[in-house]
């Protein structure tokens, strides 16, 4: 192999990346969901520090920072809290159907391969084969969301999601502005406090975190 | 092609059908010893396969030759896989007789023999045995050629003993595929082995046997070949993994030396996976029968991700 070998480990990490990615879509326990999202925050704040002792750009060495902070410490610190005061800390959900979500899973990798190609032909960065890593991890998060009911591994896959987003934004261009990653990281932030609450008003209206009952519309209650 | 290279073949498979036994008995021994018991002598196979020649063989009334004669092919079948796989050298005259895609295929045919037997007296066990192992099989099988198929992506051949050279001598390096096919590999040895995930080899309950259920109806030499060969399988699987996964120490050249001095490797490998199996063995639990499928559906996946990040980031 001629890669150096910064360049492997950073390539181990983005498979490391789409492993989890996987792992979260046949997981049934939530806080080893949760758990699950903080390992791929790890690997994520990982890979941006070695791509920043690599490139010796010293604004990604504040985004891992940003990524440690949040995506390891707060976030998981957060949902944990949550999920014990929602009372559901031990609760498993039942999937349908794991080897077929696997498969469909596996077709999503080919998709989003196959969609990243002309990006990575496009990009100049030395990362620039793992971009289609981060396109499938986008859409396994997405596939995550459709498959499962409960709010609260819905939110774990929206978060897993920013995780592959940003994994995509730092392999194609280094990562984005300063103030745009700021502003992600708040809204994030944001949005996890909101739903936060949400989920409080949800289980408060329904006795339960299962999404199905959002969909059905009754006049008469 | 001479005839020293030939004898040094036929010392290998002899070899590697004598150890088989001892290395069953290893994983048995660490695997006793992690548990707290008491272990038995890792020589206890060689025992259990020499009392059993020494009994008279019963046989049901109804058992057609197909019975008789399949512990005799599953035997013959894992023999000749042994000599395939290069376990002590690459060179040796029999790797090239077939490809790993064959030996896929060998490795099938001992399945089916073994189901048709199961099946062939007509009891409730046998039946629902041979109905679990070609469930379990039919779904490993895929998974095992992905994770061939990664390696041929790799070395471009899809012969064992070039793709074991190739891994041998390439730049080392880390690879994702690798490590990943090395997980799903582990993930089928432990099913196509009935080993504890799947099943447990040591159990005799009625409801989660696969291996013990096939047996059932055989005794005496009959049964000694069938445990023999089952040892066998699990040396070859061995041995397999190392082809693919640790190739380095194998001989690349035909000379008796040189296998002579692969031969320590080999033993050192074999002690350390023996110690491995016998630990995860250890530390999981047995699945449910229903859960086997979304066990191998897991093996599969990781091939096939081993197979797209091959093909993705050329590692």
């Amino acid at each position: 192999m001629s890669l150096p070998f910064d360049l492997q480990i950073l390539n181990a990490l983005a498979a490391l990346l789409l492993l989890v990615s996987f792992a979260m879509l046949s997981q049934r326990r939530i806080v080893t969901l949760v758990n699950l999202l903080a390992f791929q925050g790890a690997l994520l704040c990982a890979a941006t520090l070695l791509l920043a002792w690599r490139t010796r750009d010293n604004h990604l060495y504040v985004s891992a920072g940003l990524t440690l902070a949040l995506k390891v410490i707060v976030l998981p610190w957060l949902l944990h809290r949550l999920i014990k005061r929602l009372d559901v800390y031990w609760d498993t959900e039942s999937l349908l159907n794991v080897a077929g979500t696997m498969l469909i899973g596996l077709l999503i990798v080919v998709f989003s391969f196959g969609l990243a190609q002309p990006i990575s032909a496009l990009a100049s960065t030395a990362t620039r084969s793992s971009i289609g890593i981060a396109v499938a991890v986008v859409l396994l998060a997405f596939f995550m969301m459709i498959t499962r009911r409960k709010a609260t591994s819905q939110v774990v896959g929206f978060l897993s999601m920013e995780n592959g987003l940003f994994f995509g934004a730092m392999s194609a261009t280094y990562g984005m502005p300063m103030i745009v990653e700021f502003g992600v990281a708040l809204d994030v932030l944001v949005a996890m406090l909101v739903l936060g609450v949400f989920f409080f008003q949800i289980r408060e209206q329904f006795d339960s975190l299962d999404l199905q009952h959002l969909e059905a519309l009754r006049e008469d209650r | 092609m001479n005839v020293t290279t030939w004898i040094l073949q036929v010392l290998e498979v002899l070899a590697a059908v004598a150890a088989a036994p001892l290395f069953l008995g290893w994983v048995n021994q660490c695997r006793a010893w992690l548990q707290n018991r008491r272990a038995p002598s890792v020589l206890q196979p060689y025992r259990n396969i020499r009392k059993l020649f020494h009994k008279d063989a019963v046989i049901a009334n109804n058992a057609s030759p197909l019975f008789r004669l399949a512990p005799y092919i599953v035997f013959g079948t894992m023999v000749t896989a042994a000599a395939i796989i290069p376990s002590l050298g690459t060179r040796l005259p029999f790797t090239r007789a077939a490809d790993a895609i064959a030996l896929v295929g060998l490795l099938a045919t001992a399945r089916v023999f073994v189901s048709l037997a199961a099946m062939d007296i007509g009891t409730a066990f046998g039946t629902l045995g041979a109905r679990r192992e070609m469930m379990v099989g039919f779904l490993a099988e895929p998974a095992l050629l992905m994770v061939i198929f990664v390696a041929s992506l790799i070395s471009a051949t899809t012969a064992l003993p070039d793709i074991s050279e190739r891994l041998a001598t390439q730049a080392l390096g880390l690879y994702p595929s690798l490590a990943f096919t090395a997980v799903a590999f582990t993930m089928v040895l432990l099913a196509e082995n009935a080993r504890i995930p799947v099943d447990n080899p040591s159990t005799h309950l009625e409801l989660t046997m696969i291996h013990e259920a096939l047996l059932l109806e055989y005794s005496a030499r009959h049964l000694a070949l069938m445990e023999w060969a089952a040892a066998l399988k699990l040396f070859n699987y061995a041995c397999i993994g190392f082809a693919l996964f640790v190739p380095w120490g194998a001989a690349m050249q035909q000379t008796p030396l040189a296998l002579a001095a692969a031969a320590p490797a080999l033993i050192l490998k074999l002690v350390i996976a023996g110690a491995g199996l016998a630990f995860i063995e250890t530390i999981s639990a047995k699945l449910r029968v229903f859960r086997a499928p979304e066990f191998l559906a897991t093996a599969f996946l990781f091939a096939v991700l081993g197979l797209l990040v091959h093909l993705l980031l050329g590692a």
